[in-house]
């Protein structure tokens, strides 16, 4: 039995043009090179670090390029507790990254304050920023993060056209 | 030569300010009268006795009780390995005693954990600030009659707090339990078990 192996582009096959739409293609470059910024605040992000490292690897989905500055990194991945006192450093650095950009929420603590219902903690980071994905765990495993990461990529694809109309309309001016 | 020797020579330098040493389960307890004085106490059990590292500084709120605070402080020895507890009262009304930052610099930190979670005031400290609440909370979270789940506040552009949502809470864990359902953190009352 032949079993198909081309799963990717072929340019003797197909020819040396592709068509597409604008918007399919711009998602699909995002979609493939989503580059964290990794807000790592508890033991979450040590998980954060082994899916980046070579078992797990993230770099297989184009996000390995771990930025520490907000304004070269598209999504946020808030790994650990949001102190009250770090919360509005966070919203900070959130209102810093350039759009398009998301959030995934890693854990318990990130997506509802976790085991800490206390004084100290933000019942989740969705009071301040608004979050795409929630990852469940306590601390998630790093398969876990990827499993989230592939649903980001879902809805990064998915998204809504980027050339705006009003972006068409000013090309016909 | 033994914590309770150590102890008593302590006693012996100052009388009637310490009460006599109580040793339990191989741990020997101080408790110094007047919380005026700890400052010279530490420095007489640092220079003379070799209590050179100052382990910790805890306080206990004794809500209900006069005087409302004890002050904790953990001595140890690393030359003669013997360790010491000073314990030491203060009043309400006060809040305040003096600080050892003069004698151990280590207790810089320890004091002020202890004024921003119980607020009690180190006099003489260099940098009496919070160290881990924002400046400019207003509450002091570790006192008894502070809510587990926390009070509203606001600071502008530095941090905000809102209560959390206890339902029925404190969840308890019961950590020998058999099946894990059990063992989960749960809203336990001593009614419910």
């Amino acid at each position: 039995m032949q079993t198909n192996t081309e799963i990717g582009y072929n340019s003797k096959i197909e020819g040396d043009v592709i068509v597409t739409r604008v918007d399919a293609a711009l998602n699909w470059f995002r979609k493939n090179s989503v580059w964290p910024m990794p807000m790592g605040l508890a033991c979450c992000a040590i998980e954060l670090m082994a899916a980046g490292a070579s078992r797990y690897d993230i770099s297989r989905f184009g996000a390995e390029v771990m930025r520490f500055s907000p304004r070269q990194s598209d999504v946020m991945i808030v790994a650990g507790t949001v102190t009250y006192k770090m919360a509005l450093a966070v919203k900070r650095i959130y209102d810093q990254m350039a759009e398009p950009k998301w959030v995934i929420a890693m854990g318990a603590c990130a997506s509802t304050g976790g085991m800490y219902r206390s004084y100290a903690v933000l019942q989740g980071v969705d009071n301040v920023i608004p979050v795409d994905v929630y990852v469940a765990g306590c601390p998630p495993r790093p398969e876990a993060l990827l499993d989230a990461f592939i649903k980001l990529q879902n809805k990064v694809v998915a998204k809504a056209p980027v050339v705006s109309t009003l972006t068409i309309a000013n090309l016909k001016n | 030569m033994s914590a309770l020797e150590l102890a008593q020579k302590l006693g012996a330098q100052f009388g009637e300010l310490l009460a006599a040493p109580v040793e339990f389960r191989g741990e020997v307890t101080l408790a110094v009268q007047d919380a005026e004085r700890i400052a010279e106490v530490c420095i007489f059990a640092k220079t003379t006795l070799g209590f050179d590292y100052l382990v910790d500084i805890s306080s206990v709120d004794n809500y209900g009780v006069d005087p409302r605070w004890t002050v904790v402080y953990e001595l140890c020895g690393l030359a003669h390995r013997c360790h010491l507890r000073l314990k030491t009262d203060v009043g309400e009304e006060k809040s305040e005693l003096p600080t050892v930052t003069g004698v151990w610099r280590t207790a810089d930190w320890h004091e002020r954990e202890i004024y921003d979670m119980m607020g009690i005031r180190f006099r003489g400290h260099p940098d009496l600030r919070r160290i881990l609440m924002w400046e400019g909370y207003p509450y002091f979270p570790l006192r008894k009659d502070f809510p587990l789940a926390g009070k509203p506040s606001e600071m502008p552009d530095i941090a905000f707090s809102r209560p959390a949502p206890l339902e029925g809470g404190p969840f308890v864990t019961m950590a020998g339990a058999e099946h894990a359902t059990t063992r989960e953190p749960r809203v336990r009352t001593p009614e419910n078990g």
